[in-house]
């Protein structure tokens, strides 16, 4: 191919400035608070909406509620899921039955924005059978109670601070039940390649057996194996989506 | 000399618009300096050469006669279209006759406008009994004198099958004269993986998309087929119960051969050039770490100690002794070089989310895949692109062309092979290596991870 120098060197003089203008996404959100969006900006009426939103607590037991915190600039309307519209700033209480997601959509003459809050709800703890036999463990539901699935931030491979009590109620159930062997799935949303979400999913995974090491659980009862993006639980492309395939995930080993 | 004039004016608007673009944020301006072009010569300092491939003579008048002359003509005229080193006369500016011979070859027709062919192929098919015989010619039209510059005969069992690679050899021969020396890629493989009822199969087709066929039936998910450089032995990783392993598939045999299960998460095989080793990503001591063995899993070793995922190693093929690979120790996963006993680390792009790196068959370039713009909610592209090893400079060869992955160089480094998923939709692409000639191959809906063969 004889490709012209002059066209190689605008190119790449391009990307250069596209770098410059992009800068570098660090994207560290080292816990559930808001997670903003910004759209590309394409030819725009007036400046982009920015929103926040947060809540208080971000954990709560089942029964208890939260307040959703919620920010706007920019903004003509704002919607939140499951909520409908509200005012431009605000707060409002929720009492999710669920770990839900929360998710905002501000839209101006500037565009839309989104953010969105992850609410954790822990389900009550359910007592532990003494001296449980392996025929006690056949109940799935008894151990997925106990030993619930772990949730990551976008890219990361570190424990959220809520995550302690999930790991402090799973070791607990798993030092109950001294014969409960473990696989810890570890998963990735679908973003990203292939190939290094495998081997993020693997630390994520060695994340949560770290943990339950650290609590009093043998090593040796506890096997990794990542799974990336190929086993995917939910694939629509929307955060709420995306945070829900970023876990950690128990189940018994057989 | 005639000049690739469509080509040009593409290239032109497309860095006018590229220049509109740097104009507009003058502001950084002082930044390009820092990066120069980079040429990537996919012509290896040949000028294109204008070709014609006259229809070839069927010999008999019968339908299936008739079939496989024009499925060799279509086949041939792909090929030397796909080199990307010819100016090939379009079908509509050729003689239409159909010169079965040197005999009936009138040089000066192919010679003369609107065709001005420097070289035509021309020559016969016929079936005799189940044989197929091809005769194939090329021939310099600037010699009157021994105007003969390959004369080939081919004779195969009729089918199909046989039609298309006869006309791949007649192609590559005709490339391998015309192109430089370098031997042509139209008998060239790509493996894929192929995404059906939940597993992911290894799966082979020719080098433009064609007899496409599953090689593993193990009704799990493969991922990251890499084919051997002698082409017998295909390496890929396979969940099973107890995770991720290497496994070996044997070309040869038709059937899996043994690599022992080590322990941990083992991704991403990669063959050194000679064939003799291979590196891979192990979880075995508890975080990804990148690790050779020799081609049976033996002597294995330990060339990374970070923590952080450390995946998708590649060996530069040119001198085994460097190996590039995709590390995320400071976060966002980065492409790195280092020499083959885990000295002399240096990492190679500058931020962003940088994937899938494939070391090009000169060992001068690099191309991965790369999001510069990663971020939640960002609304960058992944991208294939191309990095000057010694230098670092780049060039984005996609746009705005998907969700692109996974680039694999042909053998003669003039073509990438690369996923492209739009939606749910992933399909295997693949280009000149400066980013023109873009053409899908599948179209399943679920075909990623290409790996092109060595030969």
């Amino acid at each position: 191919m004889n490709v012209s120098l002059l066209s190689f060197r605008k190119l790449s003089l391009a990307a250069v400035v596209a770098v410059g203008l992009a800068g570098v996404a660090g994207c560290h959100h080292r816990n559930s608070m808001p997670i903003n969006t910004t759209p590309d900006s394409a030819p725009v009426a007036g400046p982009a909406p920015t929103a926040t939103l947060t809540a208080d607590p971000v954990a709560i037991d089942l029964g208890q509620s939260v307040v959703l915190n919620w920010r706007t600039q920019n903004a003509t309307t704002v919607t939140i899921d499951g909520i409908g519209n509200v005012n431009l700033n605000g707060t409002t209480n929720a009492s999710p039955s669920t770990s839900t997601n929360f998710h905002l959509t501000a839209t101006g003459p500037g565009g839309s924005t989104e953010a969105s809050v992850r609410v954790t709800v822990r389900v009550p703890e359910v007592p532990a059978a003494p001296a449980a036999g392996p025929e006690d463990l056949t109940s799935e539901q008894l151990f997925h109670q106990n030993v619930q699935d772990i949730f990551f931030d976008y890219d990361s491979s570190d424990l959220r601070p809520e995550a302690a009590a999930t790991i402090t109620q799973a070791a607990a159930f798993l030092t109950a039940h001294p014969t409960a062997k473990v696989v810890i799935g570890g998963y990735c949303d679908d973003r990203g390649s292939a190939e290094y979400n495998l081997a993020l999913g693997e630390t994520r995974a060695n994340s949560a057996k770290s943990a339950l090491v650290a609590a009093g659980v043998p090593a040796s009862r506890l096997r990794v194996i990542s799974y990336g993006k190929e086993k995917q639980f939910c694939t629509d492309e929307t955060e709420a989506c995306w945070q829900q395939n970023r876990r950690a995930q128990f189940s018994l080993d057989r | 000399m005639q000049t690739p004039h469509k080509h040009v004016r593409r290239s032109r608007s497309l860095s006018f618009c590229r220049l509109l673009l740097a104009l507009a944020t003058i502001g950084l301006a002082a930044r390009a300096h820092a990066q120069d072009w980079v040429h990537i010569e996919s012509s290896n300092g040949v000028d294109r050469i204008r070709v014609a491939a006259a229809g070839f003579k069927p010999l008999s008048a019968d339908a299936s006669t008739q079939g496989y002359k024009h499925l060799f003509d279509n086949t041939l005229y792909t090929d030397l279209s796909n080199a990307g080193i010819f100016d090939l006369v379009s079908q509509s500016l050729a003689p239409t006759a159909t010169p079965g011979s040197p005999s009936e070859m009138v040089v000066a027709q192919w010679a003369a406008a609107p065709a001005n062919a420097a070289m035509v192929a021309f020559g016969s098919l016929n079936v005799a009994g189940s044989t197929v015989v091809v005769n194939g010619w090329l021939y310099d039209t600037k010699n009157s004198v021994d105007p003969k510059v390959l004369g080939a005969q081919y004779s195969e069992p009729a089918s199909d099958e046989s039609v298309r690679q006869i006309a791949h050899r007649f192609a590559d021969e005709i490339i391998l004269r015309l192109g430089g020396g370098l031997p042509g890629i139209a008998e060239t493989h790509i493996y894929y993986v192929h995404s059906s009822g939940g597993n992911k199969e290894i799966w082979e087709m020719d080098y433009d998309g064609q007899s496409p066929h599953a090689v593993t039936h193990l009704g799990t998910v493969s991922l990251s087929p890499r084919i051997s450089p002698d082409g017998n032995r295909l390496a890929f990783a396979s969940l099973g119960r107890d995770g991720w392993n290497i496994r070996i598939f044997s070309m040869l045999l038709g059937r899996m051969v043994s690599f022992p299960a080590i322990g941990g998460t083992n991704l991403s095989p990669a063959w050194a050039s000679d064939g003799r080793q291979l590196a891979f990503s192990s979880s075995r001591t508890g975080d990804p770490e990148i690790y050779i063995s020799d081609s049976t899993g033996g002597g294995l070793r330990r060339i990374t100690s970070y923590r952080g995922p450390d995946v998708s190693p590649v060996w530069n093929p040119r001198t085994n002794s460097q190996i590039a690979w995709i590390s995320g120790r400071t976060g966002l996963p980065q492409l790195y070089i280092m020499d083959t006993d885990g000295t002399n680390v240096q990492r190679m792009t500058d931020g962003g989310y940088a994937t899938s790196p494939s070391w090009s068959p000169n060992g001068q370039f690099l191309a991965f895949a790369w999001d510069r713009k990663y971020g939640p909610g960002a609304p960058g592209g992944q991208d294939i692109y191309v990095m000057e090893v010694s230098t670092r400079k780049w060039i984005q060869l996609t746009h705005d062309a998907g969700r692109c992955d996974f680039p694999s160089w042909s053998p003669d480094g003039r073509h990438i092979v690369f996923e492209s998923v739009s939606g749910k939709n992933s399909a295997i692409w693949t280009m000149l290596a400066d980013g023109t000639g873009r053409h899908k191959l599948t179209s399943s809906g679920g075909d990623s991870m290409p790996n092109w063969s060595w030969k």
